[in-house]
Formats: C-alpha cells, sequence, structure tokens
C-alpha cells in the first residue's frame, strides 16, 4: 500500500472532559470484545451468519457516534457490528440477532449484516454495499424538509465510491447542502481487493469535495480525532453548512468475513498486518489516558472485566432465547393499516 | 364530480395529497420540465413551493433511494419515473432495499413511498422508451404494484397508494391521459387490492389491465353484436390481487381471456392463468388465453410497432377461439 500515506498522528485534548475520554475508551473497548467474542464463536460453529468483523476499526465508529445525538440516525453496511454499538444499539439484541434469534434485533431475520435500532436512529444496515448511501441522504432530505435539525451519518467503505449510487447520492446531498456525514473507512481493502489495484487515484476526499462536500482525511485509529472531526461535521451540519465527508484511514485486522486474516491466503502480507496490529487504536489509546494520569492499568482491566462479563451475558442471552417459529415466516411481508 | 381527464385525476390527487398532509411530497425527473410529466404536475411548483416539489438530476437510484430513506423518516413520498424504462437504473433500491426493508428487520420499519413508474410508448420510440414490465415487480415480495386504467381509479388509487404504509409502484399509462370521465373532486380512494366489475357477461371472462381495459371493453362491444356475452374485469392491482372477483366471473362463464399489455414469460397473465387454473380446472371449458406484447423487444417503425401492441383486435380473436 506504498502509494497510501497513513496520518499517524499524536492524540490531542481539545473541549473534551474525563469521562467522555473514558466513555471513548469503554465503547471501543466493547466492540473489540463483542467481535472478539463472535470470531471464537463463529471458530467454534456456533454462528452460523457470516460475520464481516470490525476489528482494527473500533475508533471510527466510536468517535464518529459521539459526536451524534439519540435521534440522529445512522446508516452501515454488512461490518456494522461496530456502528450498531457504539450509536447505543442494544448488545444482547445484536448478539441475538448473530444467533438467529426471535429476540434479536431484526427479529432473525436479518442476521449479521442487518442490523436495526430505530430507537437510536438505526433504521436498518445494508448488505449492499453501496445500498444505504441514497437512502441516508433520503432520511437527511425528510428532515431538512423538516427541519428539524436532525443530521444523518453514513458509513461506507473505500470500494463504494466506485458504485454509481455514491456518486448519485453525494450529488444530490451536495446540491440540496443537506445534513449529512459520509463516513468512509478506509481500510485499505474492499473484499479481497486492496486499494491500489482499484483505483488509479487517492483521491476519495476529492470527489467528494468535487460533489460540493466539505472534506477531510483523518487517522481512523485515533479515536480523539475521529470525535473532534464527527464533532465539528455534526455542528456545521446542523447550520445548514453540510453535507460533510470524512475519510479515515484505519485498517480490518481480520478478512473480508469471518475470523480469519486473509494472509493464509495471500491476500496481504503479515508485515503489514502487524504493522496495523501495532497501531492498534484502543491500546494506543488507553495508553495515552494512563500517560495523562486519567486512568490507571488496574482501571482499564476493570473495565475490560466488566465489558467481558456484559459480553458473556448477551452470548447466555442469545443462546438460551427461542428461535424465530416458522409459522411466522409469512409474517411482515407487508405492514397492515394505515399510518 | 366533474368531467376529468386520466392526467386531470393524476395531478388533482398530488395537489389535494400536498394539500392534506405535510408528510407528502414529490421528486422525480421533469417536475418543473416545460411538459410537466405530461401535465400531471402542472402548477404543484407554484402551489407548493420546489422544497416539496423537487425537480432532480437524472440519478434514477439516487433518487428513488432518496425517496426510500425519506420514507422510512415518516415522509410519504411520491417519487416518479417518466418511464418505465428508466426505472431499471433504480432496481437495487427498489427490490433489494425498498421491497425487503419492512420483512428484513422484522416489522420494525416501514417504507411508505409510491413510485410512479410511467408508461410511454408508441410514436416509434423503439424498445428503450416502450416498455411496461410489469411481472418484473409484481414477482417481488414486499411491494404492491398498481395499475389504473381509468381518470376514476388513476385518483382513487393513488390517494391510496401515498395512504398506504407499504411501497406501492403505481404505473401510469401515457396511452390514457386523454381519456375522459366523470370524478369526484374531493379526496377519495380505489381500495388496493380491489378489482372491478368493467361489464357484465355471460360467455366468457376477460381479465384485463393497463390500456388493454378499454380495449377489452370495444372487444365486448364489438361481439355483443354477434352475440357473444363477454364479461370484463380490471384487477386494478396486480398485487394485491383481487383474485375472489376473477374466480367468481370464471366459475359462471368457464372461459378466460387475460389481456396483459406486457412479455408473455413469467407474465401477470400466466399468473392469473395458473390461479384459475388451480382453483377452477374442472369447470373450464376451454384453455386460457393470454393477449400480450409477444416475446421480443420492442421495434420503432409505425408498421412494426402496429403489429407488436395488441388491441381490440386481438382481444377479439382470442375470445372467438375459446367460444367457437
Amino acid at each position: 500500500m506504498g502509494t497510501y500515506s497513513i496520518p499517524d498522528s499524536e492524540f490531542s485534548i481539545h473541549s473534551i472532559d474525563v469521562n467522555e475520554m473514558i466513555i471513548l475508551l469503554r465503547t471501543m473497548m466493547r466492540i473489540r470484545q463483542f467481535e472478539e467474542t463472535i470470531a471464537d464463536l463463529v471458530t467454534d460453529h456456533k454462528i452460523i451468519t457470516p460475520c464481516h468483523l470490525y476489528t482494527g476499526q473500533e475508533a471510527v465508529s466510536t468517535g464518529v457516534c459521539y459526536a451524534l445525538n439519540k435521534d440522529d440516525y445512522l446508516f452501515g453496511n454488512h461490518r456494522s457490528h461496530g456502528h450498531y454499538i457504539a450509536k447505543g444499539g442494544d448488545l444482547k439484541a445484536a448478539m441475538a440477532e448473530i444467533f438467529g434469534k426471535a429476540t434479536g434485533c431484526a427479529r432473525g431475520r436479518g442476521g449479521s449484516m442487518h442490523l436495526c435500532s430505530p430507537e437510536v436512529g438505526i433504521m436498518g444496515t445494508s448488505s449492499i454495499v453501496a445500498g444505504s448511501m441514497a437512502i441516508a441522504v433520503g432520511t437527511a432530505l425528510a428532515e431538512s424538509i423538516r427541519g428539524t435539525g436532525r443530521i444523518t451519518a453514513v458509513f461506507h467503505g473505500d470500494g463504494v465510491p466506485e458504485e454509481g449510487i455514491w456518486h448519485e447520492a453525494a450529488n444530490l446531498a451536495g446540491l440540496k447542502h443537506l445534513p449529512i456525514i459520509f463516513v468512509c473507512e478506509n481500510n485499505l481493502y474492499c473484499t479481497h481487493m486492496s486499494i491500489d489495484k482499484r483505483r488509479a487515484y487517492d483521491n476519495i476526499p476529492e470527489m467528494a469535495s468535487a460533489h460540493g462536500f466539505s472534506s477531510k482525511i483523518i487517522d481512523g485509529n485515533n479515536v480523539l480525532d475521529v470525535f473532534y472531526a464527527a464533532r465539528d461535521a455534526a455542528d456545521k451540519c446542523r447550520n445548514g453548512k453540510g453535507p460533510i465527508f470524512l475519510e479515515c484511514r484505519t485498517y480490518r485486522w481480520r478478512g473480508h468475513v469471518g475470523p480469519n486474516y486473509d494472509v493464509d491466503l495471500g491476500l496481504r502480507n503479515q508485515d503489514e498486518l502487524n504493522a496495523w496490529i501495532a497501531r492498534c487504536p484502543i491500546k494506543h489509546y488507553s495508553k495515552f489516558l494512563i500517560t495523562q494520569g486519567i486512568l490507571s492499568e488496574t482501571k482499564v482491566n476493570s473495565m475490560l472485566s466488566a465489558i467481558t462479563d456484559e459480553i458473556n451475558e448477551a452470548v447466555n442471552y442469545a443462546i438460551n432465547s427461542p428461535y424465530p417459529n416458522p409459522e411466522e415466516l409469512k409474517n411482515c411481508v407487508f405492514k397492515e393499516g394505515k399510518g | 364530480m366533474s368531467i376529468k381527464s386520466y392526467a386531470k385525476a393524476i395531478n388533482e390527487a398530488h395537489e389535494q395529497l400536498l394539500r392534506e398532509d405535510k408528510r407528502v411530497f414529490v421528486i422525480g425527473q421533469g417536475v418543473e420540465s416545460p411538459w410537466c410529466v405530461g401535465t400531471t404536475t402542472l402548477g404543484l411548483v407554484d402551489k407548493f413551493g420546489t422544497e416539496r416539489v423537487i425537480d432532480t438530476p437524472i440519478s434514477e437510484a439516487g433518487v428513488t433511494g432518496a425517496a426510500i430513506g425519506a420514507a422510512m423518516a415518516g415522509m410519504r413520498p411520491i417519487v416518479f419515473h417518466p418511464r418505465m424504462d428508466f426505472m431499471y437504473l433504480a432496481m437495487d433500491q427498489i427490490i433489494n432495499h425498498c421491497a425487503h426493508w419492512y420483512y428484513m428487520f422484522g416489522g420494525q420499519v416501514n417504507v411508505p413511498v409510491t413510485i410512479r413508474g410511467i408508461i410511454n410508448r408508441g410514436n416509434e420510440q423503439a424498445t428503450q422508451h416502450s416498455q411496461s414490465p410489469f411481472a418484473m415487480y409484481a414477482h417481488v415480495p414486499g411491494i404492491k404494484v398498481v395499475c389504473p386504467s381509468s381518470p376514476y381509479d388513476a385518483k382513487g388509487l393513488l390517494v391510496a397508494a401515498v395512504r398506504d404504509d407499504n411501497p406501492v409502484l403505481y404505473c401510469d399509462d401515457r396511452w390514457l391521459y386523454m381519456l375522459e370521465e366523470e370524478v369526484p373532486d374531493g379526496v377519495f380512494e380505489v381500495p388496493l387490492g380491489k378489482g372491478r366489475l368493467c361489464c357484465k357477461g355471460d360467455d366468457v371472462t376477460v381479465v384485463a389491465i393497463s390500456y388493454l381495459v378499454r380495449e377489452a371493453e370495444k372487444a365486448a362491444e364489438e361481439l355483443k353484436r354477434s352475440g357473444i356475452s363477454v364479461e370484463v374485469i380490471d384487477p386494478r392491482t396486480l398485487k394485491p390481487l383481487d383474485i375472489d372477483i376473477i374466480l367468481k366471473s370464471v366459475y359462471k362463464t368457464g372461459r378466460l381471456v387475460v389481456a396483459d399489455p406486457d412479455w408473455p414469460c413469467c407474465s401477470f397473465s400466466e399468473h392469473v392463468a395458473n390461479m384459475v387454473y388451480k382453483e377452477l380446472f374442472s369447470i373450464l371449458k376451454a384453455p386460457v388465453q393470454c393477449v400480450n406484447f409477444p416475446d421480443t423487444p420492442i421495434p420503432a417503425s409505425t408498421p412494426l410497432e402496429k403489429a407488436f401492441f395488441p388491441d381490440y383486435k386481438d382481444i377479439v380473436k382470442a375470445i372467438i377461439d375459446i367460444v367457437k
């Protein structure tokens, strides 16, 4: 990935209090533990639904979602466990969904790739990678017509600007100055293909700018930088200065799908993976908080232990939940009645 | 009540829906063009402004997706495609997203969007400007499909589509835009999923949709002179289908012709035939006949075009084939 520069930033503190900084760490740790547990469960064949793990990218969803209000909209993709958790989706309901249970956040209809939590603005994630782009523009358009100040964030991978609808959606958002943030999680790979094999230029933010966005490249492994950029973006959107494009450069540790690393398949080399594991967004950030005297190592460990308990409880909840009743197979094709 | 054209009926439905419900907005390509989508959007921008009546770039997928998203956010958008042919560019948004969303998330997020797929053919426009592929959409679970064939239904079905909590594909037909009849001035609904008995008869049932409803009525008129009594039924909604009105009629006549202006393979007409065979096989006096497009792309040149699009003569022939 020689042609793609990676911003390697230092942590800095700007108008954020100690509690907020701890919440950011906790959210990243929750996502990481959730995903690592799922990786084990997939390996043990306890989970069938294809799981696209987010390990290594936690700072992006955590930083962005912390800048959003509860009723702001979020759209994601096939790799949305982290988006869902960061936005405040119920962890047990996500785990139950991944186990295909009736108590799942999509009632067992969606699986890992289709998570939903309308009460926190997650209207559903689409596994058609560019599928949510225009829909997200639509929630932004609706709120712009109503004048509510609610904004929309849509997460997408670096492969999505290679789809036509990304451009259609971006042009509409730019044309109508919509309150929307496109969060491009550039993890350098689209399924098996590295970005330098797919793009003529390293120019995704420039393309967004050409459609009328204010664009920025951020170190996607620096949760504070992501948060500051998203906070600024959210303010701008609420003040009629949208749309905003954030390219967060990061890396997914695991392969496109499942718990393996795609090194064995020859899709990338161990040195590259090791270099990114060394840039672990959680390890670095927790070290920073400890250095700053904000947290002690003991406190970090006790946070981790509480999170592990929470995840284990979610797994038990999922395992003990009933499967959907096959008699309900045909329910919910259409909604009855009128609104 | 007053006499209104089909186009005027659609226009009036838009206006009244925009007036009665703040959640309704109209979005699509050509709202403000000099032709105003065959006059169906005439005057709407003046009355409701560009915030609620939105002309768009030619981004079929993007604009359809935006309407879908707005519907998820609780709005009642009417998004239109000036031709159904162009709507193929939005298929992923319509099928993977719009139609499946409610089911895929266990009934938590519904998508009350109305998609107008306008049929515009004839005058040597050729195959990419002539299609009416109803069956492709009726095939998909989660989206309702309606095909108004009269000014009255054009208005009432549009009102019902917009008020419905589900995605509805509303296929209006430019060949019918000048058709006139009495239409109520106020807002009214034609319920989705309810067919209409167009004319009564005893010898054969013709189930017709879109512009072939008028052609079927013409065929019935003509055959009356030869002593053949034809019952014409317009299901109006292809999905959910009012199969009862069809079965009841065929039970009486024992013969069925389905007139469906779309290609024959895996078509709406085959679906109706299949439903009737399943329920009434033993009482049928003759095989079900389908009047469709030929299984070819659509030609431009006038003589070829004339040979391509079925009309009342094709329906008459199909009827005579099974009545004789």
